[in-house]
């Protein structure tokens, strides 16, 4: 049989090409030293361009950008886009205003979070939502007996975050205006270098950063624009991976669904889903608003003492506790699991969020955590203390000044 | 003494009625909203020309809930000695079969089939008795059960291993949730007896005989009529009878008051709103209408958790019954059937494969272009039905999907045609003694009646749609998550027919769950 060849259009994807390419692929592939490629949400993401330690300071010290483009993102439209997504989330945003941004979680009906994301307000009535996982068939599914239109857009927007204590002078720098007045969770529109581009300042660095939403065709001219600032000599800027984002999220106290806690979608045995309560997250949840999916649910388990929750833990030591169990005293009662950890450079110590029992509706006092670690080929085991924190383990000024500080 | 609690059933329908006298007969002050101008539902009878009056939609079978016509002293009148009607399996040839209660007979009968249906019906009838304790209390749940729930599951399971026995037990277990043509071919050769019990099994649902389950549609209907309390001649007397006793019991009935919406405050109910504007206050609120109109329509989506309103709008209760009705000049002539055979109840389904047939139609959105009919002529037995000398013809004609490719508006005379030539294969006069018809598609139904996909059952009588999945879960136990609202009607388990027993059981339910809040 004669086999046919066909030209694939440029915008077909190749099905021999198992991960998408991101719009700014081209620059990535050039910058990254060490091919390290991981996927995220089906696209060819980076995990580290050179070494982590670098990407990690960028961030802290200076400016880092990341291809923010495989989040999820879905526009969400129609005469009933607030009520929908009233319905949707657990936080009232009634009173969020255009041009505003806030963090949301969204649960199913038994009041366990689907996944988090924030609700960006476009314009009156018209709404993107970022989603860590797919979330199409959800929002779908909850749409019933709203006048609403939701779309898919994560192939459509291409995105870039501009993270750092330089970040604000990099883009004020590049020519990018009026960014001084630019409040946390603000959205602004803006022409910069020629291309239009939304501006917002958010972020998943704890640290001061603004995120740029752009036109994938405009993609590699937003990239070029911002290092050519480092090519004049300015500022250093470092392109960064999902792994030096990975410790400074876990030093914002910021958690990821499916990491620190099985999505209720994909959880399949009881009680392995979260509630919103049982994330540390209760303060995202208005039971006085209109009704949510899961508030009955939400209402009810709020009179019920509380068994479990997640919670940030500095860890003794320096030993990172990876996959640790943890104990209500040295070698006592199995009460958690660490979910995430690392150990913070900037910090110099150990943290992380674990999932811990509570007992008789309390946080235990004293929590244990055993550390089996490898010294030259060698595994040792070690105990360490861990301490709750209720405050995120970095928390800079920087982060919400307003004008930013200049460098 | 607490104070007396006030109660609005949206639904005047029999099912409404029957819970609405349970709760009056307990003290409670109910009121029933009606959106037609009479209560009964589609037991009430229609007068469908002038001088012509047919039952609405049922037709024949079973009756009211034995335990039910006991409780509300439900007395019906009946002129006739015979307690069920035979039902006539017809023959174009006039080799028709005589289905009685327990026992087959016709001239092309061999005499295996003779003893199999009998042994068949004992066995089939053991089955549906075995049953009993699931139909008559709310479905247990699996998870979180209570007393009654224990109670109910360890009745059920004693009623299986010792009513039944070991051997009988292992074939319900086998037959249960198969498909009645498998098992009619095991046990009958006649392709003419396996065509009307095949029948039997599918009128109603959107279903073949081929189809997973219909072995269990097939008991759901022999419960019905094991445990039927009333006459069935004396069905078209129901709405009548239940609309008496529920005015005894002190019950108020509002007719031309359709709901518009469910009155919520915070996330209790609190009473109804009506099209007129008004507004009633209640304590309880009970919907006798299917899931889909109580909770998408008259409560909202934007009220509930959104996975329980896909599940609610998931429910599949799109009918595929049409109902006819004729007015005749005369007794059609049925070759081989006497007047006192007319006046049975007739079914056109000559075999399985007729039966699947008609089906196939209804899959791809069409109607049967051979339709399986159920017929009775209500007239003979009662003359006031119609002018002297002349009759009503009660026909249900499946399949006719509610959701018809071309749409129903220009079908509507083709498909009445299909009808008349099909019967005027059995009554070659038929077609010339029509004076009057009227056509009740599933869509009119649905307009009409007020339920949604015009569904006999208020929804499909599946496995995966009976128990504690009917309506969904989440709301299988007549209680719904607003407080203070309730289900009765059909689409609760444990489903549709005249048996009464939703409201029965929904009634059950409110005066457990009322003592144990006070």
């Amino acid at each position: 049989m004669k086999k046919e060849v066909t030209s694939l259009k440029s915008s077909q994807v190749d099905f021999r090409q198992v991960l998408r390419p991101s719009p700014f692929q081209e620059k990535i592939k050039e910058l990254g030293l060490v091919e390290d490629w991981m996927s995220w949400n089906g696209y060819k993401a980076a995990r580290s361009f050179d070494t982590l330690a670098a990407e990690y300071f960028a961030i802290r010290s200076t400016c880092s950008v990341m291809d923010l483009t495989p989040m999820e993102k879905y526009r969400i439209t129609g005469p009933d886009a607030k009520d929908f997504l009233n319905r949707l989330v657990t936080r009232d945003i009634e009173g969020l205003k255009p041009n505003r941004v806030t963090y949301v979680v969204w649960c199913n009906d038994e009041g366990k979070v689907l996944d988090d994301g924030t609700i960006f307000h476009l314009a009156e009535g018209d709404y993107r939502l970022c989603a860590q996982h797919h979330q199409l068939d959800w929002l779908l599914l909850s749409s019933f007996g709203f006048d609403v239109t939701i779309e898919e857009e994560t192939h459509e927007i291409a995105a870039l975050a501009i993270q750092g204590p330089t970040s604000y002078s990099v883009l004020t720098a590049a020519g990018l205006g009026d960014l001084e007045f630019l409040k946390p969770f603000d959205i602004g529109f803006r022409s910069f270098n020629g291309l239009e581009v939304m501006v917002s300042r958010t972020g998943f660095t704890g640290d001061l950063g603004y995120e740029m939403w752009v036109d994938p065709n405009d993609a590699l001219a937003l990239w070029d624009h911002i290092f050519s600032m480092k090519e004049q000599g300015l500022f250093d800027i470092r392109p960064i991976g999902l792994g030096a984002l990975d410790m400074v999220r876990v030093e914002a106290g910021f958690i990821m669904p499916g990491d620190d806690f099985n999505t209720a979608e994909t959880a399949v045995r009881a009680d392995r889903d979260r509630s919103p309560y049982e994330l540390g997250l209760g303060w995202l949840v208005n039971l006085e608003k209109t009704y949510f999916t899961g508030k009955r649910a939400l209402s009810s388990e709020i009179q019920r003492p509380a068994h479990r929750r997640l919670v940030r833990l500095s860890v003794e030591g320096n030993k990172p506790p990876t996959d640790a169990f943890l104990y209500d005293s040295m070698k006592g009662k199995r009460i958690g699991t660490i979910k995430s950890c690392v150990w913070s450079p900037i910090l110099k110590m150990n943290i992380a969020l674990a999932d811990v029992e509570f007992n008789k509706g309390k946080l235990p006092k004293n929590i244990w955590a055993e550390i089996y670690y490898q010294k030259e080929l060698e595994w040792r085991a070690t105990w360490a203390k861990c301490d709750v924190s209720e405050k995120a383990f970095w928390v800079h000024s920087r982060s919400s000044a307003t004008p930013p500080n200049n460098f | 003494m607490t104070k007396v609690k006030k109660v609005l059933v949206i639904g005047g329908g029999h099912n409404g009625l029957i819970c609405a006298t349970y709760l009056a007969n307990v003290g409670f002050d109910v009121q029933v909203l009606e959106a037609r101008d009479k209560v009964g539902g589609g037991a009430a009878s229609r007068c469908f020309a002038e001088g012509y009056t047919s039952p609405s939609l049922s037709i024949a079978g079973y009756g009211i809930n034995k335990k039910i016509c006991k409780d509300l002293n439900l007395k019906f009148s009946s002129n006739t000695s015979q307690h069920r009607k035979d039902t006539i399996a017809l023959d174009s040839q006039g080799n028709h079969l005589t289905l009685s209660d327990g026992s087959v007979s016709g001239k092309s009968l061999s005499q295996s089939d003779i003893d199999a249906y009998r042994a068949f019906q004992l066995e089939f009838r053991s089955y549906a008795k075995a049953l009993q304790p699931l139909m008559m209390n709310k479905p247990p749940r699996l998870k979180d059960m209570d007393r009654q729930d224990k109670k109910t599951l360890a009745k059920l399971g004693w009623s299986l291993r010792f009513g039944l026995g070991t051997k009988s037990m292992r074939e319900f277990l086998r037959v249960g949730g198969i498909n009645i043509y498998d098992v009619l071919n095991e046990t009958f050769d006649s392709p003419l007896l396996k065509g009307a019990l095949s029948a039997d099994a599918v009128i109603g649902q959107h279903m073949g005989p081929r189809t997973p389950n219909t072995v269990l549609t097939y008991l759901h209907r022999l419960w019905g009529e094991v445990h039927s309390g009333n006459d069935d001649k004396a069905n078209d007397q129901i709405a009548h009878v239940l609309e008496r006793s529920s005015l005894d019991a002190g019950v108020r009935i509002l007719s031309d008051s359709k709901v518009k919406n469910i009155v919520l405050e915070e996330s209790r109910c609190t009473g109804v709103e009506l099209v007129s504007g008004e507004k009633i206050l209640a304590d309880i609120v009970i919907s006798n209408t299917d899931a889909k109109t109580t909770f998408l329509e008259l409560v909202g989506s934007r009220h509930l958790d959104a996975m329980f309103c896909h599940r609610v709008n998931s429910v599949r209760q799109r009918g595929s019954v049409a109902k006819l009705n004729f007015a005749l000049d005369g007794l059609p002539s049925i070759k081989g059937l006497s007047e006192e055979q007319l006046a049975q109840r007739l079914i056109i389904a000559s075999d399985m494969r007729y039966v699947e047939h008609a089906f196939n139609h209804a899959k791809y959105g069409e109607y049967s272009s051979h339709p399986v009919l159920e017929m009775s002529i209500p007239s003979i037995a009662d003359a006031s039905l119609a002018p002297d000398g002349k009759h009503v013809m009660s026909v249900s004609a499946t399949f006719a999907p509610h959701t018809l490719k071309q749409g129903w508006e220009a079908q509507r005379d083709a498909f009445t045609e299909v009808v008349v030539e099909t019967l005027g294969r059995y009554a070659e006069d038929f077609s010339s003694l029509v004076l009057h018809s009227e056509l009740l598609t599933p869509e009119d139904i649905e307009a009409q009646y007020n339920v949604s996909g015009g569904h006999w059952h208020h929804g499909e009588l599946s496995l995966d749609q009976s128990f504690m999945m009917r309506p969904v879960h989440g709301s299988a136990q007549y209680d719904t998550p607003i407080d203070g609202l309730y289900l009765c009607g059909a689409g609760t388990h444990p489903g549709g027919g005249l048996t009464g027993v939703p409201g029965h059981n929904a009634a059950q339910r409110i005066i457990d769950i009322s003592k144990s809040s006070n």
